[in-house]
């Protein structure tokens, strides 16, 4: 039977990419971000994951406005990441695991959600940076992947208690495939941003700890809100919370958190580490 | 809930509206994932730019590096970094430009967040200091 061994949860500001080229680790403004990740490397040695099923959203490398899917499974052997266009230093690609794939898709759609399915894909920032964090010093990934992206660009988004239930039904086809893989459940972004308009560099401190003090124990908490209540609590940016409430979900019913890093600002946004394994 | 239709100040939602209206220029945009395409951009800009259906909004937003304008003719901060990446603009040079402060001004009001401020008192005291 394949085991659930937690989930990893990251913000993916691109100029962390930046920093961990230039060696900035150590440098003061970067510290306390980067300080956050060596119980995450300490974790990951110690439950060893060789699959990881990732949530997070394509920033106009992958999918551009002219079809752009509310949720997208990718289904591929391989996953390249590509010049995004501004400068970011290029990523090692991934293997992936596409019967894996196919299952969680077969169970998606039984339990009535219409995912588009990717046998090409292309994975950006949002998915290489968290891996870059995870596993500094590794020549190629030790896992293998199953990205889901979820559309958090263009409105409407979908609600906060659908990527919820998506993610539980992502559990659901986890917990009923016959491998033997050790499966880390990922989600990126957030937390609150704001990049665009006059209020750019609004971040909300209230609302992320609102985030983080539920998402483990009381996840449907973080549902109440409307997309646009989420927006106004955590900046047009800060909806990338939606990453983490599927990847919330897809952990399983019960979690518990064994630690958490919060620190703003990086770049424009508020960034949380947190890991968090089935209870 | 009557708050979920109050408006969000100095936000824009990439809405549906916003998408159809702003589609050539994030059109543009999306082209510059390409390295061929960047250049020719850099080159010559307004042939470059002919090649897209621009409004006439669009283009001179584009021509005078007004990211509020862009935001108003339908561009998408994802797609619009990847202009200001060409023009070696990053996110908090971008955060000036819309806010109308200076860069260090724009960096000094994230940090205050970072000690604890709300963004309301940050942002004021960007405004006023």
């Amino acid at each position: 039977m394949a085991e659930i061994v937690g989930a990893y949860f990251t913000s993916h500001v691109p100029s962390i990419g930046g920093a961990i080229h230039r060696g900035l680790k150590q440098d003061p403004y970067w510290k306390p971000f980067f300080d956050g990740f060596p119980p995450v490397h300490e974790w990951l040695a110690k439950v060893k994951p060789d699959v990881a099923v990732v949530f997070s959203n394509d920033h106009g490398l992958n999918f551009f406005l002219d079809k752009m899917p509310t949720f997208a499974v990718g289904a591929a052997s391989e996953y390249a990441n590509a010049d995004e266009g501004w400068g970011l230093p290029l990523y090692k690609g991934f293997t992936g695991h596409p019967e894996l794939s196919w299952h969680i898709i077969e169970g998606l759609v039984e339990d009535e959600f219409d995912p588009v399915t990717c046998q090409s894909m292309l994975v950006d920032h949002a998915l290489s940076i968290p891996f870059e964090l995870a596993y500094p010093d590794v020549e190629e990934w030790p896992v293998r992947l199953v990205p889901i992206g979820i559309n958090t660009v263009q409105h409407p988004l979908p609600s906060a208690k659908r990527c919820l239930a998506l993610g539980r039904s992502v559990h659901k086809a986890l917990a009923s495939w016959k491998g033997d893989e050790r499966i880390v459940v990922i989600g990126t972004g957030g937390l609150s941003h704001q990049l665009d308009g006059e209020r750019a560099g609004f971040m909300n401190a209230d609302y992320d700890r609102f985030c983080l003090d539920n998402l483990a124990g009381d996840p449907d908490a973080l549902t109440k809100d409307s997309i646009r209540e989420i927006v106004r609590l955590a900046g047009t940016q800060g909806v990338e919370v939606l990453n983490w409430i599927a990847a919330r979900g897809a952990l399983g019913p019960r979690a518990r958190e064994i630690h958490r890093n919060y620190h703003q600002p990086i770049s424009n946004t508020a960034a949380a580490t947190v890991l968090y394994e089935p209870a | 809930m009557p708050s979920d239709l109050e408006p969000i100040p100095g936000t824009t939602l990439f809405d549906g509206e916003a998408a159809r209206k702003g589609y050539a220029l994030n059109a543009l945009c999306f082209s510059f994932n390409e390295k061929a395409n960047r250049d020719a951009f850099l080159a010559d800009e307004a042939a470059y730019l002919a090649r897209f259906n621009l409004t006439p909004e669009q283009h001179e937003a584009v021509a005078q590096r007004d990211v509020l304008g862009m935001i108003a003719a339908g561009g998408n901060i994802y797609y619009l970094a990847k202009l200001a990446g060409i023009c070696s603009l990053n996110v908090q040079d971008v955060g000036s430009m819309q806010t109308g402060v200076s860069v260090d001004k724009f960096k000094a009001m994230l940090l205050a967040q970072g000690r604890g401020e709300t963004y309301e008192a940050a942002h004021k005291e960007m405004l006023n200091g």
